[in-house]
């Protein structure tokens, strides 16, 4: 379990990272937590990696303008242990503190998983839910796009060679809101067979918000517009939340693997939406 | 003797090839060479200066190079925490990160747990409560259940579970390991 050797730099600010990897043969480092394994196995080669745990203003978390704007090298466990994201995007929070271990968490970090898009990694359900946007850098310039026009397909993106992710940007949730983060977790990986992030508000007595992410599902996680149309307006009793949470796999091409076959995926899919709906309504005021 | 088939002789590799395999295996080891890159870490309170390949991974600096061979290898692929040790305080796997990521960085094993011949509370309460077999695990499992009473110093059952899920037992079905870190938690509150 050697991985090829291997150039290694370890910059201290981000325009030394960003000319490093301008050139576009270098692969970012950032908590190793999905690039090691693939290297120690040999399913990637990197010749040059850019280790961005040095780069001392990328990891910081900060309250902007209504958005909370969370740098790529937070650490998961940054994110589940910071007062702000705990405070004012909770299910961000929720979602950090259910990824892998503690010690994947401590090391891991949220750039990192997202420029991955593994297919089964927690985040990408609450991005949804949360309409996240994501802020690229390179060399060249900057660009922030959606967390949808993001995740393109299974360990896809939209980041072009050079470019990195610098930001993830949330919105503040208001007080009133209720959130939830419900997963099927494969148990010696940790990562979801199916996870599904809700977020919701009540208004006069009905549903006045509904925001659906669901990941684990299918090649990349997907927002589930379907089941918001459903809840929204109702008042939304358990029933509504079944018939709601009953779509969530419509049109849906689930996966398989050897923890779960398709058409059980897309059966726990309607079950953990109907939790995490269930749980964010309960939370709501 | 028999005669050599005219067969067998194209099938010898030639003194070129030989000569040429020869010249990339220097070049290689010249390049791998080059590559390497100083590193100053503290281990248990020891400064330790060190040129290693990017490539090495920390639980092979440690055990390998550094002489602490507290730390396990077991699965080698992120699940089992055999090789949990403490890197600027936190729990991490030091199969899943390189040497030089530990640069300039304070490691903590196993071995840096016992003050002065007194063992740290955590591996008292090990002992006492017999929380381990074969004990192959337990570097890793003490290092992770610090870590968690660190930061949560009286945990639930459930939340003792969650703080160890990153390390696999196969011998004790978890039990005795959940009630010494209750015990310690308990005799660090009296």
């Amino acid at each position: 379990m050697i991985p090829q050797n291997f150039e290694y730099s370890a910059p201290g600010n981000l325009r030394d990272a960003l000319a490093l990897l301008a050139g576009g043969n270098a692969k970012v480092l950032a908590g190793g937590m999905s690039l090691i394994p693939l290297m120690k196995l040999r399913l990637a080669a990197p010749e040059h990696l850019v280790d961005l745990g040095r780069v001392a203003d990328l990891k910081s978390i900060r309250e902007e303008g209504g958005t909370i704007r969370i740098g790529a090298t937070a650490t998961h466990y940054d994110i589940e242990s910071s007062p702000l994201v705990r405070g004012k995007c909770p299910l961000l929070a929720e979602a950090a503190s259910n990824i892998g271990d503690v010690q994947v968490r401590n090391m891991g970090t949220i750039g990192g998983s997202i420029a991955h898009a593994d297919p089964a990694a927690d985040y990408p359900a609450s991005f949804l839910a949360l309409e996240a946007q994501v802020r690229i850098a390179s060399a060249k310039g900057e660009r922030t796009v959606t967390i949808e026009q993001f995740l393109v397909d299974a360990l896809t993106t939209a980041l072009e060679p050079g470019e990195i992710v610098r930001e993830i940007i949330v919105p503040v949730e208001p007080a009133n809101a209720g959130v939830s983060y419900q997963k099927m977790v494969q148990p010696a990986s940790g990562f979801a067979i199916v996870g599904a992030a809700a977020r919701v508000r009540k208004s006069g007595g009905k549903v006045a918000f509904v925001r659906v992410g669901v990941t684990g599902l299918a090649a990349k996680a997907f927002r589930a517009t379907g089941v918001e149309k459903l809840l929204e307006g109702t008042s939304g009793s358990p029933a509504d939340v079944q018939k709601a949470a009953a779509v969530v796999s419509d049109g849906a091409d689930a996966n398989t693997d050897l923890h779960a076959s398709a058409s059980y995926r897309l059966q726990m899919a309607k079950v953990y939406t109907a939790r995490a709906l269930t749980q964010a309504l309960s939370r709501a005021s | 003797m028999r005669p050599e088939t005219p067969g067998m002789a194209s099938r010898r590799p030639s003194r070129h090839l030989i000569f040429n395999a020869f010249c990339h295996n220097i070049i290689d080891r010249q390049k791998a060479d080059s590559m390497k890159r100083k590193i100053n870490l503290t281990i248990n309170g020891k400064s330790f200066t060190d040129e290693v390949e990017p490539r090495m991974l920390l639980i092979h600096y440690l055990r390998e190079v550094a002489g602490f061979t507290g730390p396990h290898i077991g699965c080698e692929t992120s699940i089992c925490g055999a090789c949990t040790v403490a890197l600027d305080g936190k729990a991490v796997k030091s199969c899943t990160m390189f040497a030089v990521q530990a640069d300039g960085r304070e490691v903590t094993t196993i071995e840096g747990l016992a003050t002065n011949g007194q063992l740290h509370p955590v591996q008292e309460a090990f002992w006492n409560e017999h929380a381990l077999q074969c004990g192959f695990c337990t570097p890793g499992m003490i290092m992770t259940s610090k870590q968690l009473l660190e930061r949560n110093p009286h945990p639930t059952e459930e939340e003792i579970r969650h703080g160890i899920e990153g390390n696999l037992c196969r011998c004790t079905g978890y039990q005795h390991i959940v009630n010494a870190v209750k015990a310690a938690a308990a005799k660090a509150g009296a």
